[in-house]
C-alpha cells in the first residue's frame, strides 16, 4: 500500500512546485512589465524636477541624474521675467479652475437632485437629452461660442471659461448615479413632514449625503479646467489674464534657444507640479472616482 | 384631495431646479453651436484687413474644404496618431487589468502601480508636450542620453516618425491608466464563478482570457475604442504645442482641431463653421454606437428603459425555450438510457 501512495504523493507534490515556479515566473513578469511602464510614467517627470534645478549652463553640458544646486535660481528668475507672468497666471488659473469645480459641482448636485427626487412629466427626456449632449464636443461650438463672448463684451473675461460649468453632463451624470445609490426618499420625506423647504432639503441634508461623490467630481472638474487650453487661448489675450497653459504656449512660442533652460524648465515644472502633489495627496480618491458610479451594467 | 396638490406643487420644483442647467446650456452650448451651424453657409473671411462677406453661399464652404485636400490630410494624421497611441494603450491596459484582478496572481503594490500608471492622465497636456518637446530637441536631455549610450543623434521633431511618434507616446502614457481603471471594474464585473470554474476544468489563463474575459467584457471594450476615438478626433493641445501650431514636418502631425483652431485665429469663419459641422456629424455618430452599447440599460428613474426591459424579457423567453430544450434533450436521453 505504502509504495503505492508515495509516489503518487511525490508526483503531486512536485506538480505543485512546478506551479509555484510557474506562478513566479509568471508573477515576475508581471512586475517587470509594470515596472517598465512606471519607469516611463515617472522618468520624464524626474528630468524635468532634475533639470528645473540646474542652471542653464549645466543644462546645455549635458544629462546628469543629480540634481544641482541652481533651484532658487532659476525660480527668482521666473518671478521676474515680465514677458511671463507666471504669479499672475497662476492666480488666474486658480481663479478660474476653483469657480469653475464650485459652479459644477454645486449646479450638477442640484440638477441630479431635481431628477432623482421629482416627478415630473417629460423627465425622462430630460435625462435622455442630458446624455445625449453629454458627448458633443466644445471644440465644435467654438466658433459661435467666441463670437457671443465677442458680442456680449466678454473677451478677456472669467465669466465665459467659468459659468458654462454650470451645465456639466458628465459631473451630473457621476453625482446622479451617487445620488441613486445612497438617497433615499424616506429621509427627504421626513425633512418635510418637518416642515422644511425645498431648497433647505438640497443644501442641508443632499448636499452633506453627497460629499464624497462631491469631492472626486470637484477634483476632476479642477484639474481639466486646470489643464484647459483650446477655450482659454481664444478668448484670453491680455497678459494680465492668461492663465498657466497659454503661458506655457507662449513659451514655446517664443524663440526657444535664446531662453534660459534652467527657467523653462522651471515653467514647466511650476505648471506641473501642484497637481501632481495634489494627486499624491489624494490619488486613493481619484482613482477610485475614475469609474466610481460608472459602469452599471 | 389634498395630497394630490402637493404632488403637483413637488413636480414644480424639479423643473424649478433644471433651470439653471439648462439657461447656462442654452445661452453657452445650444446658441453657439446654432450660430456654429449657421455660420458655415456663409462666405465670411479677412484678407489682410479686407474684411469678406458674409454673404449666404450655401454649400460652397463644405464643397471647398471636401474638394481643396487638406482636410482629408488632417484627417489622416489624426486618426494616424491616434492608432499609434491606442493600439498600444488597449494592449496594455487590457493586460494590466487582467493581472490587478487575477485573483491567482495576487500582485502585489497594485495600488501603487494604478497611482503612478494613471498620473500622466491628470497633467496639464500643454505642458506635458512643452516637456517633451524640452527634452527631445536636437540637444536635449534625450539625445544626449543616446549620444552616450553610442546610439547617435536623431532628430524626433524634424522626422514624421518622430513626431508622430512622440504625439502618439504621450497619449499612449496619459491614457494606459485611466483606460485600465475601466477594464478593470468592467472584468470585476464579470460572474468571479466563471473563472473559477474554467480553472477547476484546467483551462489555461490564455484561454480563460480568450473564452470568457473578452467575450464579456466587449461592451466595455467597445465604449473605451469609441470614446477614445472621439477623444482623438479633438486631439489638440499635445500636437498644437509640440509642434507650435505648424503640425511640422510639413503638416504631417496637424490634427482637424489644429486645422480648426487655426481657420478660428485667421477669422476665416465659414470655413471652420464648415468644419466644425463635419466634425459634430462624425462625433454624433461615432456617439450614437456608444449609446446603443451601453446606455439602453439605463434611463433616469434608474429602472430598466423600455428598451432594455424588451430586450431581456426576449433573453429570459429565449432562457426558458433552451432550458426547455435541454430538459425534452435529458427526458429522450434518460429515456434511451
Amino acid at each position: 500500500m505504502a509504495k503505492n501512495v508515495n509516489p503518487d504523493r511525490e508526483a503531486a507534490g512536485r506538480k505543485g512546485a512546478h506551479d509555484r515556479a510557474v506562478l513566479t515566473a509568471q508573477r515576475t513578469g508581471c512586475y517587470i512589465v509594470l515596472g517598465i511602464l512606471s519607469f516611463l510614467c515617472l522618468f520624464f517627470f524626474y528630468i524635468l524636477l532634475i533639470n528645473s534645478t540646474r542652471a542653464h549652463a549645466q543644462i546645455q553640458q549635458g544629462f546628469s541624474f543629480l540634481p544641482g544646486k541652481s533651484f532658487i535660481t532659476n525660480f527668482k528668475s521666473l518671478m521676474a521675467n515680465e514677458t511671463i507672468p507666471v504669479v499672475r497666471g497662476l492666480i488666474n488659473s486658480l481663479i478660474v479652475a476653483g469657480g469653475s469645480a464650485a459652479l459644477s459641482v454645486y449646479f450638477s448636485a442640484l440638477t441630479a437632485y431635481a431628477i432623482h427626487a421629482y416627478e415630473f412629466k417629460g423627465k425622462g427626456a430630460i435625462f435622455t437629452f442630458i446624455m445625449m449632449i453629454m458627448v458633443v464636443p466644445t471644440q465644435v461650438s467654438a466658433l459661435g461660442f467666441i463670437q457671443l463672448v465677442g458680442n456680449l463684451g466678454l473677451m478677456n473675461n472669467f465669466i465665459p471659461l467659468i459659468v458654462p460649468a454650470i451645465a456639466a453632463p458628465v459631473t451630473f451624470f457621476f453625482i446622479k448615479q451617487y445620488m441613486d445609490s445612497v438617497l433615499p426618499m424616506e429621509l427627504i420625506e421626513a425633512a418635510r413632514i418637518d416642515g422644511a423647504g425645498e431648497f433647505r432639503i438640497f443644501n442641508q441634508i443632499v448636499l452633506p449625503l453627497m460629499k464624497p461623490a462631491i469631492a472626486v467630481q470637484a477634483i476632476f472638474t479642477f484639474v481639466s479646467s486646470w489643464n484647459n487650453y483650446f477655450i482659454p487661448s481664444l478668448i484670453l489675450n491680455k497678459a494680465e489674464m492668461k492663465t498657466l497653459p497659454i503661458l506655457i504656449a507662449q513659451l514655446r512660442g517664443a524663440d526657444f534657444l535664446k531662453f534660459d533652460m534652467g527657467q523653462v524648465y522651471m515653467m514647466i515644472a511650476f505648471s506641473i507640479f501642484p497637481v501632481v502633489i495634489v494627486y499624491i495627496l489624494l490619488s486613493k480618491y481619484i482613482v477610485g472616482g475614475v469609474t466610481a458610479g460608472s459602469v452599471k451594467g | 384631495m389634498k395630497k394630490q396638490k402637493k404632488l403637483v406643487s413637488y413636480a414644480k420644483w424639479g423643473y424649478i431646479f433644471l433651470i439653471p442647467f439648462f439657461t447656462v446650456f442654452i445661452i453657452f452650448n445650444l446658441i453657439p453651436l446654432v450660430s456654429t451651424f449657421y455660420n458655415s453657409f456663409f462666405e465670411n473671411y479677412e484678407i489682410g484687413l479686407i474684411q469678406v462677406g458674409p454673404t449666404p453661399v450655401g454649400l460652397e464652404n463644405f464643397k471647398t474644404i471636401f474638394t481643396d485636400g487638406d482636410l482629408g490630410k488632417y484627417f489622416t494624421n489624426t486618426m494616424i496618431m491616434w492608432a499609434l497611441g491606442f493600439v498600444p494603450q488597449m494592449f496594455f491596459s487590457l493586460l494590466l487589468a487582467v493581472w490587478f484582478t487575477n485573483s491567482r496572481l495576487r500582485l502585489k503594490g497594485t495600488s501603487f502601480f494604478k497611482t503612478v500608471i494613471y498620473m500622466p492622465n491628470l497633467i496639464m497636456a500643454s505642458a506635458f508636450a512643452m516637456l517633451f518637446f524640452a527634452l527631445f530637441s536636437d540637444i536635449g536631455p534625450v539625445n544626449n542620453i543616446l549620444a552616450r549610450l553610442g546610439i547617435g543623434q536623431y532628430r524626433f521633431l524634424a522626422e514624421v516618425a518622430g513626431t508622430r511618434g512622440l504625439v502618439a507616446f504621450m497619449n499612449f502614457l496619459m491614457w494606459t491608466g485611466n483606460t485600465t481603471i475601466i477594464l478593470m471594474s468592467g472584468i470585476m464585473g464579470i460572474d468571479e464563478s466563471l473563472f473559477e470554474a474554467a480553472r477547476i476544468d484546467g483551462a489555461s489563463s490564455w484561454r480563460i482570457f480568450w473564452g470568457i474575459t473578452m467575450p464579456l467584457l466587449r461592451p466595455i471594450t467597445a465604449y473605451v475604442l469609441i470614446t477614445s476615438l472621439i477623444g482623438g478626433l479633438q486631439m489638440f493641445d499635445v500636437p498644437q504645442i509640440l509642434t507650435n501650431g505648424g503640425g511640422s514636418p510639413d503638416r504631417t502631425s496637424m490634427t482637424l482641431i489644429m486645422y480648426l483652431n487655426k481657420h478660428l485665429y485667421s477669422h476665416n469663419y465659414g470655413m471652420a463653421g464648415a468644419l466644425s459641422v463635419i466634425l459634430f456629424v462624425v462625433t454624433g455618430i461615432l456617439s450614437m454606437i456608444v449609446y446603443t452599447y451601453t446606455m439602453n440599460n439605463y434611463d433616469g428613474s434608474g429602472s430598466l428603459s423600455k428598451k432594455a426591459r424588451a430586450k431581456r424579457k426576449a433573453e429570459k423567453k429565449q432562457m426558458r425555450e433552451q432550458k426547455k430544450e435541454s430538459k425534452a434533450a435529458q427526458a429522450t436521453s434518460s429515456q434511451h438510457a
